[in-house]
């Protein structure tokens, strides 16, 4: 068997404004549109992915929040719906997904071997956070791939972000590992925003764009930093100044996702495609893609 | 008809006393207090359950659920090998559309949800589940704002209680919350469960001396130290205390019983009532900011203000003086002159001037007349008078007095033709049946964007 490996590493941020946007079937609301420069920027990632081949996407989002270690969905089918709770004006999706649970397996025993504390989700009523589906959307709406959903553990709640990237850099490496054995093509989706302090208030529609921007220039500066740092393939400046960044920019990598990612591609000095940038409700978001497939052996 | 809080709760949040509190002793003493808690609901004349969790983070606002039916399965995004909840629930919509319009008379961003498998969090599952089985009596459910302070929580209190006192409800007020809720980070077994550290065992029963003794707004006020001290920073801080506290009108001499105090997976979980019969202690100094109308940074969308109708011109504002007689109230507009609200004379209430201001924001129900450059804007002369008769009854209320003591009004419209028949039909809804004697006289101007303004005498 074939040694499995990374097609591609993504950010690829969830905010449900974007599925909203993009009015597809499964989602009850119906908007105007909106956001449209993030959404042009998810697709040009899925038209630089759409000749890429892969079995499976491995996503770890910051909305399956767990803080009694990091825990993998290991049920085969899930359908249901998501509403979420902080927009659901925006956001009722009815998904029906398939996990590669053996993969989910595979990452579990790793990481557990690797020291960590983790579980498999196995009760089949449990509902697929919004965050894992609107990414894994955006990036693939036929949802014709299996997935394995990753928890993000809070351990930052309990600890520091030096804490938290310890383990997401280990929980990173076990998931590399398990790829490998796999012998399984993969697409690793890191979900979530970058600088992440909200408005409190709500445009009328939510879709009116003369009311978007980022919630403050600090937010601003730190989003170009990170993703300058992504362009110039310096992820190890990333990790290092990632505390900094969790503090002063609010950012939802502290949930650990990008951290993650980072680890699971071996901390890649290459540089990552920036395909979109702009803010949702003030936080910041960019996606981005690491081309992995192409950097050779 | 008088609407109150009949009994407040505080009660914990994990899932382990519905699944499994047969699998360690102090889960079931969980559980057995919760059933306590049940029986007294079931013996007071309580028509409604409301529950503040904070499991229920919002970011738009306060978000209040007001689905008839919120109905689903629910599943504990850790503890999910317990197993699952299916719930039904039964909501108050008429309270909880009510809640959320008082919410914004406020100044409070609000809305309400329902959605056809709208996500209840697992707290409001659990509380309801084993404090109101069989929905016995309706519920309203409200989030918690991940940026809100204390003002804006008691603001978001005050509101809740203006519908409480309006509808006459008999309410039981539930913050559904861990005291300490630092967990294990690993899976334990049910019998090696603990309190996380001696550090917080020792704080939460600090909490629970206190709450025995009815000093929940000390609690209150020590919630940032407590929340520094011995809470997780998860999305939400110790504010539940802040809400409950100032449903209870800030007070701290409730009678409290602590039904139980339990570990479940390294947090504190305790079940605590708190009856509104005072346990003959003194009252406590309120040293907070009693915040009525929230005017925190709810506009941080809008470019111009004045399209909430915020007035950032006009004539400068003064404290309302005081005298002898004077009866002045932070519940009503600031003066524009050197003026009491009200001045008491004998048997008799003589107000000021009072116009459709709101106290807090200075903002206009219903819009100003002109927008700061003098160009007319349209407005609501209904809403203007609306807001005219209340701040009337603010101020009366305050003088010990009602508006259905009202003897005289004397009434200042400045464009008669335009407004006089949107004003005289408010009258007819409000004052009108009371029945003073009034005057109404067309004027040229008043000092503030206003098109109405009233001078009112009252019996005391």
């Amino acid at each position: 068997m074939a040694k499995g490996s990374i097609v591609a590493g993504c950010l690829a941020p969830h905010p449900p404004h974007l599925v909203y946007a993009d009015n597809p079937e499964q989602n009850e609301p119906v908007s105007e549109g909106g956001w449209e420069q993030l959404r042009w920027g998810y697709e040009r990632l899925r038209e630089s992915l759409e000749d890429v081949d892969y079995d499976v996407i491995v996503i770890l989002s910051p909305h399956w929040q767990t803080y009694v270690g990091t825990h993998f969905i290991g049920v085969e089918k899930c359908s249901s719906k998501s509403v979420d709770p902080v927009f659901p004006n925006l956001f009722r999706f009815n998904y029906d997904l398939a996990i590669d649970v053996e993969l989910a397996e595979a990452i579990h025993d790793q990481a557990k071997s690797g020291g960590m504390s983790v579980k498999m989700m196995t009760n089949p009523d449990f509902r697929v956070d919004y965050g894992t589906i609107v990414s894994c959307h955006m990036v693939r709406p036929e949802w014709d791939k299996p997935i394995v959903s990753i928890s993000s553990n809070r351990s930052l709640s309990y600890y520091s972000v030096e804490v938290m990237q310890e383990m997401m850099i280990e929980l990173g490496k076990s998931t590399a590992r398990a790829i490998e054995e796999s012998g399984k093509k993969c697409l690793l989706i890191a979900s979530n925003s970058l600088s992440h302090r909200h408005f409190v208030t709500e445009t009328n529609p939510p879709e009116d764009m003369s009311k978007e921007h980022i919630t403050s220039h600090a937010m601003h500066l730190w989003d170009m930093r990170m993703i300058e740092m992504m362009r110039q393939g310096k992820s190890q400046q990333i990790i290092n100044e990632m505390p900094e960044f969790c503090e002063q920019a609010i950012a939802e990598t502290d949930g650990g996702a990008l951290t993650w990612l980072l680890s699971a591609m071996g901390v890649p000095s290459e540089p990552a495609i920036l395909h979109g940038y702009g803010t949702i409700i003030g936080t910041g978001n960019a996606i981005m893609e690491w081309p992995c497939r192409n950097w050779g052996a | 008809m008088t609407g109150e809080v009949i009994k407040s709760l505080i009660v914990p949040a994990h899932p382990h006393p519905v699944l499994c509190p047969e699998k360690n002793e102090g889960w079931q003493r969980v559980r057995d207090a919760y059933d306590g808690a049940r029986k007294q609901i079931e013996e007071s004349d309580a028509d409604l359950i409301i529950v503040y969790s904070t499991l229920w983070p919002s970011v738009i606002g306060h978000q209040i659920q007001a689905d008839p039916n919120p109905e689903w399965v629910m599943v504990d995004a850790d503890f999910h090998d317990l197993g699952s909840i299916h719930y039904s629930l039964k909501i108050d919509t008429e309270f909880a559309e009510a809640w959320n319009q008082a919410n914004i008379k406020r100044g409070l961003e609000s809305r309400t949800v329902a959605y056809h498998g709208f996500p209840v969090d697992v707290g409001s599952v659990v509380a309801l589940e084993l404090l109101n089985p069989n929905n016995r009596i309706p519920a309203v459910i409200c989030s918690t704002n991940v940026y809100s302070n204390r003002a804006e929580t008691t603001v978001l209190a005050k509101a809740c209680m203006d519908v409480v006192k309006a509808q006459g409800k008999k309410v039981v007020a539930v913050s559904v919350m861990s005291l300490s809720n630092r967990m294990f980070t690993e899976p334990i077994e049910p019998h090696e469960d603990r309190i996380h550290s001696l550090k917080d065992d020792e704080w939460n029963r600090k909490i629970l001396e206190f709450l025995s003794e009815g000093r929940l707004e000390d609690v209150g006020q020590l919630s940032r130290t407590i929340h520094d001290q011995i809470r997780v920073k998860k999305v939400v801080a110790f504010k539940p205390m802040w809400w409950l506290s100032a449903m209870n009108d800030n007070r701290n001499d409730l009678t409290g019983q602590v039904l139980a105090y339990e570990p479940i997976h390294g947090a504190g979980a305790a079940v605590v009532v708190l009856d509104p019969e005072s346990n003959g202690t003194g009252d406590k100094e309120y040293d907070e900011d009693d915040v009525e109308f929230y005017g925190g940074d709810r506009n941080v969308l809008e470019s111009d203000l004045e399209e909430n109708g915020t007035v950032n011109s006009g004539p400068a504002l003064y404290d309302p003086v005081e005298g002898a007689n004077a009866v002045n109230t932070s519940k009503a507009p600031k003066p524009v002159g050197a003026y009491p609200h009200a001045r008491r004379e004998g048997d008799l209430i003589y107000l000021s001037g009072v116009g459709p201001r709101q106290p807090g924001d200075n903002s206009i129900p219903g819009g100003p007349i002109k927008d700061s450059n003098g160009n007319p804007l349209n407005y609501d002369i209904k809403a203007q008078t609306r807001a005219v008769v209340d701040n009337i009854a603010r101020i009366l209320e305050e003088a010990g007095s009602s508006l259905e003591k009202v003897i005289d009004v004397t009434s200042f419209l400045v464009d008669m033709d335009r407004d006089f028949s949107g004003y005289n039909e408010v009258w007819a809804e409000t004052l009108g049946k009371v029945g003073p004697t009034r005057t109404t006289l067309a004027i040229r101007a008043l000092p503030t964007p206003i098109a109405v303004e009233m001078k009112v005498i009252a019996k005391v």
